[in-house]
């Protein structure tokens, strides 16, 4: 089982080592031939902007909405979070996403620099202990739609984590933090789906 | 659903480095208006640095170069979403102080405006916002990190467009990380000694074989090649100083050099974008500077 991460710019390789820690096969995707290698996604932090642009650049885009219809498992973390988002407000100019996750998700939600933070989040779906979770210039899940469901929220009740179906999202990092159980309930994902991509 | 409630911590390391890590495999472009910023973020920047003047003319023009107007900075944050850097003279705390209160999203202490301090570094504990330093080599870099530097960028010679120093500063650190993971547990306290370095810091860069912060690669970086062989060096990403905006077509050149950086081990690709760019900008031979006029000698 091969498992890709996003590999256009941001902090792929902390994804990769945990993915690789958790023992799957990982593949960097930066093309579409790389993509059909993999039966899961993981779209890393970084810049959505970037991503977004590179992805379109670089004939990726179109592709991976296909196999995000297709039912290719994806988690998206930050960044990848307003990638799989269906609304993105607050992008730059002319920003689109993927799309997959029937959500309203606000880039930038909590402000400059100075607001990002770290704290513990509960995660009923993980158990105890909660989640420590970094907040980087992070984006917030403002709505959402009602095939999502809202996997964590802040003290003041904004949804900061989802899943829909085979797609999951976090505006938090849990890549960076020695925070594995993101990753696994993922890779649990990506087995019970027993995605095949084009080229298999 | 169980709420959060406990309490959010700001201005922790692993905050401050964690901006770095999601800069990775992106440029980073200096620019003087909200219009150079808008083009940058446009054409794929992760982030921007906002200034005055680009090096190039800072070298060309003289005079004591400081910490941006805030309503030039101010005018830059508002036009764009993606992070703004603003650079700080070396050991000017109180500079750092006012570009904390304009919540830019990193400081840079920087050796290409004037010092304001020979002999003691701002102490980047004190702030918040997380400072990104220049460095030549390794010890300088591990000296910043210990003063709290959240992000490392070698320092290169900004305002030339000759990427030559950049390299020996790239390869330099990278080499001493090398050598300090041959060593034996002995051998690093006296490779600590020489470094000036903590001799913790020094044990878990033996260990890791890797700074515990980003290092980004700046200083005379002004094509899709010279942004490709500083990523193949070993580089997290690059800053383009005057390279871009000093440049015959900057918004071809900002679009190429994001390709380049994401396609560094790609030649055909970096063959691609470096296609039809129109002039690079003009450059200096860093062996014609005298050595007053070399920044990178700057800070210690």
């Amino acid at each position: 089982m091969t498992v890709g991460v996003l590999a256009l710019q941001g902090d792929f390789r902390e994804h990769a080592a945990v993915l690789a820690a958790l023992g799957a096969e990982v593949e960097l995707v930066r093309r579409p031939e790389e993509l059909a290698r993999v039966s899961g996604l993981v779209i890393p932090g970084g810049e959505s902007s970037v991503m977004d642009k590179l992805s379109r650049a670089f004939g990726l885009a179109e592709p991976l909405r296909d196999a995000v219809h297709a039912g290719l498992p994806v988690y998206g973390t930050c960044a990848g979070l307003i990638m799989l988002a269906d609304t993105v407000l607050d992008g730059i100019a002319g920003q689109q996403s993927i799309g997959g996750l029937d959500i309203s998700v606000r880039r930038n939600a909590f402000g400059s620099q100075a607001e990002s933070f770290e704290t513990e989040l509960d995660v009923p779906v993980l158990g105890a202990p909660p989640v420590h979770a970094v907040f980087i210039r992070a984006p917030v899940v403002e709505v959402v739609g009602p095939r999502a469901t809202a996997l964590a929220r802040l003290a003041d009740g904004r949804c900061v984590a989802v899943q829909q179906g085979n797609l999951l999202g976090t505006s938090f990092h849990p890549e960076i933090t020695g925070e594995h159980r993101f990753h696994e309930h993922f890779l649990r994902m990506v087995s019970d789906a027993k995605f095949r991509g084009a080229a298999s | 659903m169980t709420e959060t409630t406990s309490a959010e911590q700001f201005g922790s390391s692993r905050v401050k480095r964690g901006l770095a890590e999601m800069l990775k495999g992106g440029v980073i472009m200096d620019v003087v208006t909200a219009e150079q910023a808008r083009i940058a973020e446009d054409a794929g920047a992760v982030a921007v640095m906002a200034l005055e003047r680009v090096p190039a003319d800072i070298r060309s023009q003289g005079g004591v170069a400081r910490m941006s107007d805030p309503d030039l900075i101010d005018s830059i944050i508002a036009e764009v979403s993606i992070p703004v850097m603003a650079k700080a003279r070396i050991g000017h705390f109180v500079e750092a102080q006012v570009l904390e209160a304009l919540k830019v999203d990193y400081i840079d202490e920087s050796e290409v405006l004037s010092p304001a301090d020979y002999v003691n570094h701002i102490d980047k504990w004190n702030f918040q916002t997380p400072f990104v330093c220049g460095a030549t080599n390794l010890g300088e870099a591990l000296r910043r990190i210990t003063e709290g530097a959240a992000m490392i960028r070698s320092k290169g010679e900004a305002g030339t467009g000759d990427v030559s120093e950049a390299t020996k500063h790239i390869r330099t650190i990278r080499g001493e990380i090398a050598r300090l993971s041959a060593l034996s547990k002995d051998e690093l306290y006296v490779a600590a000694k020489e470094l000036q370095a903590p001799y913790e810091l020094v044990a878990e860069i033996a260990a890791t074989g890797k700074l515990p912060v980003v290092l980004f690669v700046a200083g005379g970086v002004s094509t899709p090649a010279d942004a490709a062989m500083m990523m193949q060096l070993g580089a997290d990403g690059v800053f383009v100083g005057s390279g871009i905006f000093k440049s015959g077509n900057p918004q071809a050149r900002a679009n190429a050099i994001v390709k380049a950086v994401t396609f560094y081990d790609d030649p055909s690709v970096v063959a691609a974008v470096s296609r039809g760019l129109g002039e690079a900008m003009v450059g200096i031979n860093v062996s014609d500077l005298a050595a007053p006029h070399r920044l990178s000698e700057r800070g210690w």
